[in-house]
């Protein structure tokens, strides 16, 4: 992308589906999400929220950083920057990856799609170039950062394969859980593949600008009859807390913006260390990591299951003897699992699984603040996970 | 009555920062400024009618917060304005611009390399894991590291305990970053030239170093340690220009009982039985003090108010050795309009943020060059700002000020002082660069004040027009400023106390070393501290 030298003068940029978004947004509420102009909600949240654990929702994920990483050496470049082995992960397949420094602390997590032999697309939370760069020397590799050529949205929830089935994509149902397809659509291709951030059936759609438009038409065109619905970061959030998964800057301090020292986390401290793979040879980060497993974590990332109703945002958690071993990163109640749920970072060796914690929980009601200690069970796997999450063929709702 | 608690020497900053923590505590506190104005070299003066200029310090950021809240700054006064950004102009019509919005600072670098858009973070993080460690020292008096005396072992540890929780990475950088110069240091983060000398000036600001020259990184701190209202690194205008800052503290000063005396030059301290005992203005009065404080230089403290007779010889020799070279000039121009810098487009906020013009770093070298062989830089680099775009009390409606800090100028022109031909001809040089950019800059210029190192020394009294008082090298820091043995604030003669630039932390209108000293004069006094403890960032 050329970038005129005005670009101030509009210094956020609209998404190549702004122009539909901006017409579904009947509160006009937005934010930024890095360069351009993203919908909070837009008619209510609770009711996105809804439509995407009962029918399905689009949420416009442009906005995110997306790397094209080619060139001979590009696999062993992945498995050299990546913990998980990248070998493993074939032509057609996509993997959830996190990526650490030296010391083995989290710079970032994200996505790795095996586009086609040799060719990977690395999706991010974070602005990784320079990191991607200096992790490219004497490797044959091109990495370029292609976020403003790719629009993309989710399509998630239950009816979101039927969606895709009246749209003309001739047997999506078939393709399982982190498969890449690609179909001709409109004179352009559009990519298809099994993923998404909300733990449902799902969908990420992947096109070139042009073609933004009409791909958002046409899906709402075919999705009506199924309840097709446009959703904002607000629901996102909470379907992704009940999915379990971790945000960068909520969950983690990516490594490479950490001033303090300490605050970062490894793999194995964010619950991840089934992503760890020292089978495989040498990835940055993997002599610390070694080091780890032999000396010990520090913390651990647990996932709680909280007493009341009473969300544990910002909580304290404390241990039986009121010591104080945590806090909470992300709450909130889940209208879909029924239960009050957090992620939390403990110091070790506290958090062990089905073990209680407990959290200081401030609400207010009316403006009156009240406090109390609310019991806390560690629990593991996902909040929520529906079995349509998993099944192939997937079904129409 | 000629009988006061304590004198303080110059009502700049840190001589009033000093006086008004003392008189706060109960002190009868007299300050004696040799010049019929007050602020040393944070002033506001009108030398042009209708037309403020701040024509020595010029914007603010490293005024602690502890001593703007704990002299109740506000209230006498003070009003800081942030500006935003910044903007290095190219030879060839372009720009690179630090926008004050990081999406679009983002955008701007990548405009011109998009790699160094991304490690600009990686910049911004190593500088401010530097910054964080030293923003916990300012505002305590450096350890003494070869004594055992209680204090000073707890000090140290402090010291320690800080260091120590940079974590492992950190404190190997921090050794490396305290030596390397300013262009080793961007070079490990940036590939362009352009974005380099874009971050490069910082590191050379009134200092008489290269760019290539060790310890030049450090110096880029003073630009980043302070914030205004908790944005750490910012920068902003005091409404009225900077002789507000001075105004304000000499507010607070006087509300709690001081006495301020103008064109009251001090000749000499009177120095009995190796204590202090007061000043003799050049008048030839006498005032007497048990307790006198300079805010000088060491030289001028050391070698001119005191006689060599007075002190030992180990003190006059490190006094003369004292690195304090003059390397900076100014140029304070009342404006007929704004000047356009057609590079910059239209509706542009860069214009209201600071203006450079060496878009390498070599450029920075060869102005350097200029400097050692005796001259002013023939290409310069400039800090230009027009205050008067975000402070309307500044120049007319429709006017404006422009202030125009020079690098590299020195205090001698080859060798001899500056004469009326020498000084027209470096406005010459200035002038001509601002006019590559700025067409119709020249046929605006109503007034011009050209301040040279010989200007800053003879007003302000800064010996060789050094802005900082006294060079931000390795050598001249913490426990070894002015000098080792004299970190603590006090002089080589009971009673007697440096407060300014020249003693930690150093310089900028920081006001730090004013509020340090107090703390220690008011320890040996035995009266409880009225100096705020710094705050935290943790």
């Amino acid at each position: 992308m050329t970038i005129p030298q005005e670009h101030h003068l509009q210094a956020v940029f609209p998404t190549p589906f702004h122009a539909r978004t901006a017409a579904a947004n009947t509160l006009n509420v937005w934010h930024r999400w890095r360069d351009y102009t993203v919908a909070d909600a837009y008619f209510d949240v609770s009711l996105e929220y809804t439509a995407l654990r009962n029918a399905c929702t689009v949420f416009d994920l442009s906005p995110m950083t997306k790397h094209l990483i080619t060139g001979p050496d590009a696999l062993s470049f992945m498995n050299r920057l990546v913990t998980r082995d990248v070998a493993k992960l074939k032509p057609g397949r996509v993997g959830y990856t996190v990526w650490c420094d030296d010391e083995g602390q989290v710079v970032d997590d994200g996505t790795i799609f095996h586009l086609r032999e040799g060719v990977y697309r690395l999706c991010s939370q974070e602005r990784q170039l320079d990191w991607l760069h200096a992790s490219g020397l004497g490797f044959e590799v091109a990495i370029q950062e292609d976020t403003h050529d790719v629009a993309a949205l989710a399509l998630q929830g239950p009816t979101s394969c039927a969606v895709l089935k009246r749209l003309g994509l001739a047997g999506i149902e078939t393709l399982t859980p982190f498969g890449i397809r690609s179909f001709a659509f409109e004179g352009g291709e559009l990519t298809v593949s099994r993923t998404g951030f909300t733990g449902d059936l799902g969908y990420e759609l992947w096109i070139d600008p042009e073609l933004a438009l009409m791909l958002w038409d046409r899906l709402f065109d075919v999705g009506a009859p199924v309840g097709i619905k446009p959703m904002g970061t607000h629901a996102l959030e909470m379907s992704r807390i009940e999915a379990g998964f971790i945000q960068a800057g909520v969950d983690f301090l990516p490594a490479d913006r950490a001033i303090r020292a300490g605050r970062t986390r490894s793999p194995f401290e964010l619950d991840l260390a089934w992503l760890v793979d020292f089978g495989k040879s040498h990835f940055t980060g993997r002599r610390a990591l070694l080091a780890e497993q032999a000396r010990g974590s520090r913390y651990r990332l647990v996932k709680l299951d909280v007493e009341g109703n009473k969300p544990a945002r910002d909580a304290y958690i404390y241990d039986r003897r009121r010591k104080n071993v945590g806090v909470v990163t992300s709450s909130m109640w889940s209208p879909a699992a029924k239960s009050n749920i957090a992620l939390a970072s403990v110091e070790m060796p506290y958090g062990a699984p089905g073990g209680e914690l407990w959290a200081e929980i401030y609400y207010q009601k009316e403006l009156k603040w009240s406090r109390f200690m609310a019991r806390c069970t560690v629990v593991e796997g996902p909040f929520y996970s529906p079995a349509r999450r998993r099944a192939t063929p997937a079904a129409d709702f | 009555m000629n009988r006061h608690d304590v004198i303080v020497i110059g009502a700049g900053h840190n001589g009033l920062t000093t006086a008004a923590f003392l008189a706060k505590a109960g002190l009868k506190v007299l300050v004696l400024e040799r010049k019929p104005w007050i602020g040393g070299a944070a002033v506001s003066r009108e030398l042009h009618p209708g037309w403020i200029y701040s024509n020595c310090s010029y914007v603010c950021s490293l005024l602690r917060p502890e001593i703007y809240r704990g002299l109740d700054l506000a209230r006498h006064g003070l009003q800081i304005a942030p500006y935003g950004g910044g903007v290095t102009f190219t030879r060839d019509g372009d720009f690179i611009g630090g926008y004050a919005d990081k999406d679009v600072r983002r955008r701007e670098y990548a405009r011109h390399n998009e790699r160094d858009a991304d490690a600009y973070l990686r910049y911004s993080r190593d500088t401010m894991r530097q910054t964080r460690f030293i923003r916990t020292l300012l505002m305590r008096t450096p350890p003494d590291p070869t004594s055992l005396r209680w204090r000073d072992l707890r000090e140290l540890a402090h010291l320690g305990r800080e260091f120590a929780r940079l974590g492992e990475t950190t404190m190997g950088d921090t050794i490396r970053f305290y030596s390397m110069s300013i262009a080793d240091y961007l070079n490990e983060y940036f590939e362009s030239d352009l974005v380099k000398a874009h971050h490069a000036g910082s590191g050379i600001i009134g200092t008489a170093l290269g760019v290539h020259s060790p310890g030049t990184a450090y110096v880029l701190l003073h630009h980043y340690m302070g914030d205004v209202d908790g944005q750490v690194g910012s920068w902003g205008f005091a409404r009225g220009g900077m002789g507000a800052v001075s105004n304000a503290i000499a507010g607070a000063l006087r509300s709690a009982g001081g006495e301020i005396r103008a064109d009251a030059p001090v000749a000499r301290i009177i120095v009995r039985g190796g204590e202090t005992k007061g000043v003799v203005l050049q008048n030839g009065d006498e005032i007497y003090a048990d307790t006198v404080i300079s805010s000088l230089d060491p030289k001028r403290t050391f070698l001119k108010l005191l006689d060599a007779g007075d002190v030992g010889a180990d003190i006059v020799r490190k006094a003369r050795e004292f690195k304090i070279r003059g390397s900076s000039g100014k140029l304070n121009i009342a404006l007929d309009g704004l000047p356009s810098f057609p590079a910059l487009g239209h509706g542009n906020p860069l214009v209201a943020g600071d203006m450079h013009f060496l878009d390498t770093l070599a450029r920075f070298e060869r102005a350097y060059d200029d400097w050692k062989a005796g001259t002013w830089s023939k290409d310069p680099y400039l800090d230009l700002l027009i205050p008067s775009l975000t402070d309307p009390t500044m120049a007319p409606p429709g006017k404006h000020f422009m202030s125009v800090f020079v690098q590299y100028v020195p205090r001698q022109v080859e060798g001899r002082d500056w004469t009326d031909a020498d000084r027209a001809a470096f406005r010459e040089t200035v002038f001509e660069q601002i006019s590559r950019y700025s067409p119709d800059f020249r046929s605006l210029v109503l007034h011009a004040e050209v301040r040279t190192p010989q200007e800053l020394e003879n007003e302000v009294g800064l010996t060789e027009g050094n802005i900082f008082q006294g060079e931000l090298t390795f050598d001249q820091l913490f426990f070894n400023r002015p000098f080792p043995g004299y970190a603590q604030y006090r002089g080589p003669v009971r009673g007697m106390y440096l407060c300014g630039s020249a003693t930690h932390p150093g310089g900028g209108v920081m006001a730090a070393p004013g509020a340090n000293a107090a703390r220690e004069i008011l320890r040996d006094l035995r009266r409880p501290s009225t100096v705020p403890e710094g705050w935290s960032d943790d």
